[in-house]
C-alpha cells in the first residue's frame, strides 16, 4: 500500500464517484419517487401507490410481465447448451479452437442487426420456411402467428446469446487442474459420469453466477431484439417489461406508471442476485464445516 | 493468458482413451459440434449472400447461392451518405465514453488497489452491484432530467451517459489487473520519490496494458452495439447512431430485403475486424471475475 495523507485516495475516486452518482445513483432514487408520484415534467404530486395499482390493473402490463417471465424459461435451455457444447471443445475435438470462434462469432453481431436479419428469414415466405419447404415441412408463421412469436425471439435471443455462454464455460474449465480428469478417465469413468461427478461439480460456481447473469438479461436487457424483430407485436405478444417502461414513459407521457415498472424490474433483478449470494454463502459454511 | 495454460500441459502429457470408445464418441462430438457451427453461422451467411442477390434474385430463391453477383446493394444502401454520418456518430460517442471511462476507472481503480481509505471496500462492492443494473431502470429519470437541461440529443450528454454505464465494470477489471502487478515495482519509485499520477501513469499503466485494451475492446463493443439509450436520447436525425440508422434501414427498404441485407453486412464490418484481431481480448474480458469463482 502507498502511503498518503488520508484525503488523497478520494481525490482518486472522486471522479467515477460522481460519475456513477449522476448515471446511477440520483435516478435510481428518483425513479422510486416518481414511481409514487403523478409526475408531470420533472415533479408531481405525491399519489401513494397508484401507480402500481394502474399498472397491475393494465393488461398490457400483465401481459408483459408474463412475457418476461416466460422468457425466464430460455435460461436453462442456454445453460444446457453452453455447458454441453463447451464441454465438446475442453475435450480437444479436432478443430476445437476453429468451433470455438465459429460459435462465439453470433455475439459480436449487433443486437439490432441480429434482430433485423432474424425478422426477415423468419417471415411467412421467408428464407427458414423455404428451407422447410425444401424438405417437406410446411412452416408456421413464425413471428406473425401471436402464439408463436415470443418462442421465436426467445429462439434469436438464445441463438446470440449462447456464445457467451460456451466461451464462459470453456475458459473456466481450461482455467482447471486436468489431474482430476485425466485420474477419472484412467480410472475407466465413462463420458456422462465424468461429466456428472468430475465437471459439473468444478462448474458448480459458474453455472450459478451465468444462470444469474442470464436470467437478468431475459428479464431487462431484452429490448433491442424486441424492437427490431417485432416491435412488442403482433398486437401485445412480444411486449416485455422493458418495451412496456419505454412505450409508458416516453410514448404515452406516463412516467410515473413507467417508473413503478422500473422499479418492479429492479426489485427482480435484486433477487436474483440476492440469491445467488445466499447460494454462495451456504456452499461456503458447507465448505468450513 | 490463463485460459490458454492447461493446453499447454495437455500437449505435453499427451493421455490415449481406449481407442474402441474413442471412434464412436468423436464421431458423435464432430457431428453435433458441426451442427452447432452451421446453426449459428447460417444467419450469418443469409445476410451475406443475401446482400450480393438483386432484388428479384432473392424473390425468385430466397435460400439459393448469390450468382451472378450483384454489388449494386452495396452502392445503394451508402447512397446520400447517411450511413456514414452515423458511422462518425457511432465512433464518436464509442471514442468519447470509451476515454472517460477508462480514465475515470484508471484513477479509482489506482486507489481502490493501492492506497487505504475509510469506504474502499464499500465503493469497490457498489461497483460490483451496478454490473447488473439494468439501463432502463434509469431510463425515465435520466430522460427527464436530461430533458430539463436540454441535454437531448447532445454528443456530450450521451457520451457521460455510455461513460457512466461502462464505469463499475471499468473500475472492476482494473482494479483486479493493478492488484495483481507486484508492489517491488512501485514502492521503489515511490521510495524515489516519485508521485502517485507519475507511478499510475508511468508503471501501473504500461504494466496492464494488456487489461486496458481488454476494456477498451469490451467497452467499445457494448456503446458502439446498444440500442435503447441511443434512441431514447438522440432523437436529432443529424445525430443517429448506426445502431438506431440500421433499424430506420428496416423501416425504409422494408420490401427490398437484399438492400437492407447490405446495409447490415456494411454495419458490421467494424466489430468483425476487431474480432478478427482482438479474439482474446474479447473472450478474456467478457470471462473476467466470472472465471475465478
Amino acid at each position: 500500500m502507498l502511503k498518503t495523507r488520508p484525503w488523497v485516495p478520494y481525490l482518486y475516486v472522486l471522479p467515477a464517484f460522481c460519475l456513477i452518482g449522476f448515471i446511477f445513483a440520483y435516478p435510481v432514487a428518483q425513479v422510486f419517487n416518481y414511481s409514487f408520484r403523478l409526475i408531470r415534467g420533472n415533479s408531481g404530486p405525491w399519489v401513494g401507490t397508484l401507480n402500481y395499482q394502474l399498472i397491475f390493473e393494465d393488461p398490457t402490463f400483465r401481459s408483459a410481465a408474463k412475457h418476461s417471465l416466460l422468457l425466464l424459461l430460455a435460461v436453462p435451455v442456454l445453460l444446457a447448451i453452453s455447458v454441453l457444447v463447451s464441454v465438446l471443445l475442453y475435450e480437444r475435438a479436432r478443430g476445437w479452437k476453429i468451433y470455438r470462434s465459429v460459435l462465439f462469432f453470433p455475439f459480436i453481431l449487433a443486437v439490432p442487426v441480429v434482430g433485423i436479419v432474424a425478422s426477415y428469414m423468419f417471415t411467412l415466405n421467408g428464407v427458414v420456411n423455404s428451407l422447410l419447404g425444401a424438405v417437406g415441412i410446411d412452416g408456421p408463421d413464425w413471428i406473425g402467428d401471436s402464439n408463436k412469436a415470443l418462442w421465436t425471439l426467445m429462439l434469436v435471443i438464445v441463438w446470440r446469446e449462447v456464445g457467451f455462454g460456451i466461451i464462459l464455460f470453456l475458459a473456466r474449465l481450461l482455467s482447471l487442474p486436468e489431474e482430476q480428469l485425466e485420474a477419472a478417465r484412467i480410472d475407466g469413468a465413462g463420458w456422462w459420469s465424468r461429466l456428472r461427478y468430475v465437471i459439473l461439480p468444478e462448474l458448480r460456481g459458474t453455472i450459478e453466477f451465468y444462470c444469474v447473469i442470464a436470467a437478468i438479461t431475459m428479464l431487462a436487457w431484452v429490448f433491442g431484439y424486441v424492437w427490431t424483430l417485432t416491435k412488442g407485436g403482433p398486437g401485445d405478444a412480444t411486449t416485455v417489461l422493458e418495451l412496456y417502461i419505454y412505450n409508458q414513459g416516453l410514448r404515452n407521457s406516463l412516467p410515473g406508471m413507467a417508473s413503478a415498472v422500473a422499479v418492479l424490474l429492479m426489485g427482480a433483478t435484486m433477487i436474483f442476485v440476492a440469491l445467488l449470494f445466499y447460494v454462495r454463502r451456504r456452499q461456503h459454511e458447507e465448505e468450513v464445516a | 493468458m490463463a485460459v490458454d495454460e492447461p493446453l499447454v500441459r495437455a500437449e505435453a502429457v499427451p493421455v490415449e482413451p481406449p481407442r474402441r470408445r474413442l471412434g464412436a464418441g468423436r464421431f458423435v462430438r464432430q457431428l453435433l459440434l458441426a451442427c452447432a457451427a452451421i446453426l449459428a453461422l447460417y444467419p450469418v451467411w443469409f445476410m451475406i449472400s443475401t446482400a450480393f442477390k438483386s432484388n428479384d434474385q432473392y424473390l425468385d430463391n430466397t435460400y439459393g447461392f448469390p450468382w451472378p453477383l450483384d454489388v449494386a446493394n452495396f452502392s445503394g444502401a451508402l447512397r446520400g451518405g447517411e450511413f456514414f454520418r452515423w458511422l462518425a456518430n457511432s465512433a464518436i460517442l464509442t471514442f468519447g465514453s470509451v476515454i472517460i471511462a477508462t480514465l475515470f476507472g484508471a484513477l479509482a481503480a489506482f486507489a481502490i488497489a493501492r492506497m487505504r481509505f475509510r469506504g474502499r471496500d464499500a465503493f469497490l462492492s457498489i461497483n460490483v452491484g451496478l454490473l447488473i443494473v439494468p439501463p432502463v431502470v434509469m431510463l425515465i429519470p435520466l430522460f427527464t432530467l436530461y430533458t430539463q437541461f436540454s441535454m437531448v440529443s447532445t454528443y456530450w450528454g450521451v457520451i457521460i451517459l455510455y461513460a457512466g454505464l461502462t464505469l463499475p465494470f471499468s473500475v472492476y477489471l482494473l482494479s483486479n489487473f493493478f492488484r495483481a502487478i507486484p508492489r517491488e515495482l512501485f514502492e521503489s519509485a515511490a521510495m524515489d520519490g516519485a508521485s502517485h499520477l507519475t507511478i499510475l501513469s508511468r508503471i501501473l499503466m504500461p504494466l496492464s496494458a494488456p487489461a486496458l485494451v481488454t476494456l477498451v475492446v469490451v467497452n467499445s463493443l457494448w456503446v458502439w452495439n446498444e440500442l435503447l439509450i441511443a434512441l431514447v436520447f438522440l432523437p436529432d436525425e443529424q445525430k443517429r447512431t448506426l445502431m438506431v440508422g440500421v433499424t430506420v434501414f428496416q423501416g425504409r427498404y422494408n420490401l427490398d430485403v437484399p438492400l437492407t441485407m447490405a446495409g447490415m453486412c456494411l454495419a458490421s464490418i467494424p466489430m468483425f475486424f476487431l474480432y478478427l484481431f482482438g479474439q482474446r481480448l474479447f473472450i478474456r474480458g467478457l470471462t473476467a471475475g466470472a472465471v475465478k469463482g
